[in-house]
Formats: C-alpha cells, structure tokens, sequence
C-alpha cells in the first residue's frame, strides 16, 4: 500500500483531464467540423435539397409530412407529439402485446382505406407502423406503388406513368447485399413536381402536360 | 427471411473474422511490442503527453495501485461530466439556449458516460448543449472505453507474464494503458471513421437548429450539431450513447445501409481484435482464438433467431389486413429492413455499446429476448472494449475450475495454478452482475415509484423493467426505451448499478491480475487441461450459458417468455 499516493494521482487526473477535454472534446470536434466543412459541405450542413425554383425544402435525409393526395406519403411518424418533430426523434416503443398499438394500427388502416380506395386489398405494413427515429424518410417499393392510384387520379395522369417515376427513384441494396431496396419519399415528390407539375396547381398542369 | 438477410449477417461475421487478426496485432504492438506504429507522430505525441500528465511511463503498478489511479480518475470525471451539464447554460457552445440539466438526471448521465454504459435517460437533441456533447460526453466516450482496455491489457498480463519477466508483482500502469489507447487507437480511426461518416450524410456542424419550409409549405424544425466526431467514437469505444433520442436509427447518425454496416464493423472491431492480441500475450495464438470462437457462437446464435423472429408479422397486428412481408416494421427503419435492424441488435448487445438502430420495445417477444439475453450473459460476447475480453477471461479460469474438478486435479490456466483465492475472486465477480440486476429489477417491479414508468401493460412491463437493470448492471446503455427512465426513483438507482456494475467488477479482475502475475509456471503434464482447442470452446459457451441461464431463466420466463405464449393466444394488453 505504501506505494498508493492520493496526491499523485489527483495530479495525474486533473492534468490528464483538461489535456485530454482540450484534445478530444474540442480540438478533435472542431477539426472535424472545419475537414467536413471543406470537404463534404452539403452532407456536414444536413443534406438538404431545393425545389425548382431553389426553394430549401427539407432535408433529403429526413421525413417530412405530406397530406396532399398529390405526394407519396411517408410512415407514420412518432416523433414529438404530432409526428415528424425533426427536433425530437423516437420511436412510439409500443410492445408485441400492446392493444396501443393494434388500436392505432387499426385507425391508420382505416384512414389509408378511405383516401386511397382504388388501393389494393393489402396494406403494407410500413404504411401503418412508425419507424425507430420518427424520421424515416423513405418507403420501400411495394409501400410506394401501393399509393400509385391515388395519385394517378389526384394529378390526373396515368397510374403507370406514376409508376414509372418510382422505379427511377429506385435506390437499391449497396453492393447488392445492404440494406433494402428503398425509395426516398422527397426526392420522389420533388421528381413528381418536375414532371407532372407542381402539385398544388395539378389540375391545370396536370392535364397540360398530358 | 430473405437471402439478403442471411447474406449480411455471414458477409459481417466474415469482416469481423478477417479482421481480428490484423487488429489484434496492431494493439499488441501498441500495448506490448517494442516498436510501436508511427513514431514519429503518434510516438511524439505519447511523450509529450506524459510529459504534460506528469506520468513516468517505466514506472509499473501492482494492481491496487492501477485500481486506485483508475478510481480516482473515474470518479473525478464523474464530477466534470455532472458539473458540464449543470452548467451548459452558462457556457459556450449552446446555441438553443438549453438550461443547466436537472440534479438527477445530470448525475445519472454522469455516472452512464463515466462508466462506458451510455444510458440515455434524456432526449438528446432537446436536452444537452453542443458542449456538453462534445466536451463530456464525447470526451468520455473515449475515455471510458480507453480505461476499459487498459483493464483488459491488465489482466491478460496478470494472466500470460510468466515469473521470470514479472516485474515485481506489476501489471502495467494505468496512465500508460489509458494514453496508448487514445494516441494509437481511439483517435486515429476515430478521425479518419468520422469524415467517412460526413461524406455518407452524417451531420457535423455547430449550427443553431434550422427551420424550413417544407415541400407543402409547413414548418419544420431541425436539430443540427456535431454528430459525426461523436457517433463514431460512440461505436468504436462501444459506448452508444446517441446525439439524437433516436440514436443510431436517426438518418443523421446513421444515413444509409453503408454506413449501418461500418457502425456495426466498429462496435466488434476492437473486443475482437483484443483477443488476438491476447492470444499474442498468451504466445499462443490459439489461447486467443479459443476466446474468439466461444464468442462467435454465442453471436451467431443470437443473431440468427433475432433476425428470424423479427421477419414474422408482429403479433399485435395479427389478422388486420396488412401485408408483413417485410417482417415486424413497428420501430424499424426501411433502409435497415429487419435484417440490418436485428444484426444491429445482436450486436449492440453482445458488445456493450448500447447503440441501437431500431426501438428494441417493439420487438416480437423472442425478438426482443435476444439482445436481453445477450445482456445477461455478462457482457462477455465480444462484449464492451475490454470489458469482453476480461469477463471472458473470467469464464474461462471458471471453466478451467470446472474442468479441475471433473477430474479431480488442481486446475490451471496458462501454466499457472488457480487457487482457492482466485476463485473467490472469479465467484465474487460472477454473482455481483445477478445481484444487480435482480435487486434492481425485483425492487422496481414491487414499488409504485418503480412501476409507475413501465409504459406497456403485462409480461411485456416486466420485460422493460428487466431490460433497464440489465442494460444498467451489464453497463450496455440500450433500452426498452417506452420507460420513462427520468424519474428519482429510476435516475437514482440506475446509476447506482452502473457504478456497481463497473467498478465493483473491475475490482475482482485486477485483483486477479495482481495475484495471478507473480505465480510460479508450471510446465504442462499430462494431466494438464488442454485450453486452445475445440473441447475448451465448448465448455467455456457451457460455462456461459449455464451461469447465465441459471440465473435469469425464471426472472425471463415471466417476462418475454410468458408474452410470447400470450402474443401467440392472439391476446393483447
């Protein structure tokens, strides 16, 4: 024991503690944030993404709310209280057993019911179940061509031509093996826009274009 | 299932397998060898640091010594940490303006980034200041896991220095051990692994949260901040504490199926790699890959009947008229798909680190038994930087002791004897997890103030309850994260069994560290038990599994085990 000194390991630790705050809680962060500043601006800000006319709209990484039956609509979202808080991720944490979650299952059903009812019979599941983050801002394939019809017939144009948009938005599995295939619902939307015209004026440019 | 799936989980098993090797030579040279990598740069940086440290890098410590050097550091870390966070309105770096943390909840977090756990009782992005995040938790995401290495490195020179080049009764020095972790490797990868993570998406910036527009014109708030330079230290040191609530299912921490893969890469990379490098120490590579393969197939197992249970429909939705192709989605992102969610859950709960990528809570009943499984196990497979290889270490003198008695000879491990003070040692460190987690979950399942967070009625409350002590005690920092973790009763004796948790077990291994260091060898006889080959395998996942499920089986069997027959009735709560 007579080795154990108190006092020269307060020393060691209160030297130890502020070089290593100073290196590793500020001079390494802050390194990083002027590298990726450089290098990856886009990406370090958020990635976010502009309409036509250069309008930031969000940020392709995350979900946002889209109610127009013109847009692909994303999962449900558990994030803050009424979903898609993008300053307040997470998850809805409702259990295999919980009536919560059938009972809300169950509503998300109905209402996906009444605005899509040319959709077929079975709904895909993401469509009824919120993600881990609150923020997933994509759907997979079959969740996306599951809503085709309605907005084929909110913009007035045929459900293959809609069909076709989604297939170009495809991103597939990195090196064929991650992940899932996928699409991402704002870049779809923002490509809908483009090409069938901007959906709060779809009547007119809908039929326009046609 | 798909055969993507199948093909994912064996394309990780066969990086991490491939990796090991190289890894573990790597920390050998850093540790032990005699030339260490870059000397120019990363050398001249260790000397400096001892110079500024005070520390006298020839000078070694018996194992009271590195124990009370560890102490003292750790516990006046935990102090900064508190005082960070009680401070962050005062300090720079709070663009939102966000108050002192709350006395608890401070304390809580403190003790949760101090002890490698990462338990997460506060929403990140709407509760902790850009300085707090990089200045102390980050900072401790470092190193806690560097203090976590350096007890492994300790133990397995207690364990393979043989008398001759014992130097006194030392294992090394605490100081030492915890700047060449950071300098060699916690730093380095952790600079180059976060620029990655940028190019992929992941944010890094010190912006106030941005408000747009959104394509149909309302409001939406976003968080910004630092991201990168912590998530990946968060999964490299195996800590898991997220930027975000959501953590590593938020698309920025983890932005695409890429940068799932290279996450779960870095939470295996270094426990892996460590017991090569032990192997090395042992100058036996089999004594390390003996280690490595008990640990593969514990993870291997866990994973396979994760991913299988999770690709099932989830009970609760059962016969709504839903397509569940896709398995269980409720909590899962779609980039993930089930099977990058649930390799990510074997994984963050075999290694300790905690991150999850998925909501855990949502999971099938035998889905969400896996990663609490692996939990209670013990932390052993693969398990925490460091804390893996010296649980494991743990087991395996166990499991030497056992194989002793079957044949009735005095068991050794390595060449040298295991006495009856090792094994008080190995037994106090094997029953101090159980108790742990046991009182904490009884006594929280018993109480109002414990009950009234459980957020899903039934077996499944249970569950959540166990899953909070284990993640506590086990030090892994996951959740069912529908309790609501920040109240007194929860903040309080959560931190209470992380600290148990921690350094009430690393106590034991460095005590046997320091008595197994100065033991005589002894040259193997015939009667000696073989440690490197299949059989040895076989009865340390013996010992494994029958401690652990000795221990948790009837506390599981009321909770997931009981939902899963109820789930499967067709009932809900």
């Amino acid at each position: 024991m007579k080795n154990i000194s108190l006092k020269r390991d307060l020393a060691c630790t209160l030297l130890f503690t502020v070089l290593s705050i100073a290196v590793l809680g500020i001079i390494y962060p802050l390194c990083i944030n002027t590298v990726s500043g450089l290098l990856f601006n886009s990406q370090a800000r958020g990635s976010f993404t502009a309409d036509e006319s250069g309008r930031p709209v969000g940020s392709t990484l995350l979900a946002q709310r889209f109610t127009d039956p013109a847009y692909f609509h994303p999962r449900p979202s558990a994030a803050g209280g009424n979903g898609y808080d993008a300053a307040s991720s997470g998850g809805s944490n409702l259990g295999p057993t919980s009536e919560k979650l059938r009972r809300r299952a169950a509503d998300e059903i109905a209402r996906l019911r009444k605005e899509n009812p040319h959709a077929p019979p079975y709904i895909p599941v993401e469509l009824v179940t919120t993600s881990a983050s609150g923020l997933d801002p994509h759907l997979t394939i079959p969740g996306a061509l599951w809503q085709v019809p309605r907005i084929a017939r909110a913009r007035h144009i045929s459900e293959e031509r809609v069909a076709a948009t989604v297939e170009a938005n495809r991103e597939g599995r990195t090196w064929g093996v991650l992940g899932e295939p996928r699409v991402n619902v704002l870049l779809l939307n923002l490509a809908l826009d483009r090409q069938f015209g901007k959906a709060g004026q779809r009547a007119i440019m809908g039929d326009k274009r046609r | 299932m798909s055969i993507y799936g199948w093909v994912q989980i064996i394309l990780y098993f066969l990086i991490i397998l491939a990796l090991t090797g190289p890894v573990g030579n790597y920390l050998y040279r850093v540790f032990e060898g005699e030339r260490k990598p870059l000397p120019r740069v990363l050398g001249a940086a260790e000397r400096l640091a001892y110079r500024m440290v005070m520390v006298d890098k020839d000078r070694e410590q018996t194992w009271k010594e590195y124990a009370f050097s560890l102490f003292v550091f750790s516990f006046f870390c935990i102090l900064v940490v508190y005082g960070l966070q009680r401070l962050q309105y005062f300090l720079p770096f709070n663009p939102q303006g966000f108050k002192g943390v709350p006395p608890q909840l401070a304390f809580n977090t403190a003790v949760s980034f101090v002890t490698n756990t990462n338990w997460q009782a506060y929403p990140g992005e709407s509760t902790m200041s850009y300085l707090v995040q990089m200045a102390a938790l980050a900072w401790q995401n470092f190193v806690s896991a560097g203090a976590g290495i350096a007890v492994a490195f300790a133990l397995a020179r207690g364990l393979t220095r043989k008398a001759s080049q014992a130097r006194g009764a030392t294992i090394g020095n605490f100081w030492v051990d915890l700047t060449r972790s950071i300098i060699y490797v916690l730093l380095p990868l952790s600079i180059v692994g976060a620029l990655f993570l940028v190019s992929q998406g992941v944010i890094q910036n010190i912006h106030p949260y941005r408000e747009i527009t959104t394509l149909e014109g309302a409001r939406q708030a976003i968080a910004m901040g630092p991201v990168a330079s912590q998530e990946i230290i968060k999964e490299l040191g195996t800590n898991g504490g997220g930027f975000f609530n959501a953590n590593s299912s938020h698309p920025f921490e983890n932005p695409t199926p890429l940068t799932n893969f290279i996450e779960m890469v870095l939470i295996f990379l270094i426990p892996a790699g460590l017991t090569y490098a032990y192997g090395r120490m042992a100058g036996n590579k089999r004594q390390g890959w003996v280690i490595f393969w008990a640990m593969a197939v514990l993870f291997m197992a866990g994973a396979a009947v994760c991913y299988y249970a999770e690709s099932r429909p989830n009970p609760a939705l059962a016969g709504l008229p839903l397509d569940q192709a896709t398995g269980n989605m409720e909590g899962k992102e779609v980039r993930f798909g089930v099977a990058g969610s649930t390799l990510f859950a074997a994984i963050t709960t075999a290694a300790s680190c905690g991150a999850v990528n998925s909501m855990h809570d949502s999971y099938t009943p035998l889905g969400g038994l896996v990663p609490l499984v692996n939990i209670m196990l013990g932390e052993v497979v693969f398990g925490g930087v460091g804390a893996g290889l010296y649980g494991m270490l743990i087991y395996a003198i166990l499991a030497v002791f056992i194989a002793g008695l079957m044949v009735g000879r005095t068991p050794e491990y390595l060449g040298k004897k295991i006495e009856a003070r090792e094994m008080q040692y190995v037994t106090a460190y094997i029953l101090i997890f159980p108790f742990i987690v046991l009182i904490t979950a009884a006594w929280s399942a018993i109480v109002p103030y414990g009950i009234s967070s459980v957020t899903n009625g039934g077996p499944h409350g249970l569950s959540q309850i166990l899953y909070a002590a284990s993640s506590a005690g086990g030090n892994n920092g996951s959740a069912f994260a529908g309790l609501n973790a920040n109240t007194s009763w929860w903040n309080i004796v959560l931190a209470i069994a992380m600290l148990a948790g921690r350094f009430l077990m690393i106590l034991p291994v460095l005590a046997i560290a320091g008595s197994m260091v100065s033991k005589k060898d002894i040259p193997p006889g015939p009667g000696t038990f073989p440690t490197e080959g299949f059989l040895f395998v076989a009865l340390l996942t013996g010992a494994v599994i029958i401690v652990g499920a000795l221990t948790f089986f009837p506390a599981l069997s009321l909770g997931p085990v009981v939902e899963h027959f109820i789930a499967h009735a067709g009932r809900s709560l």
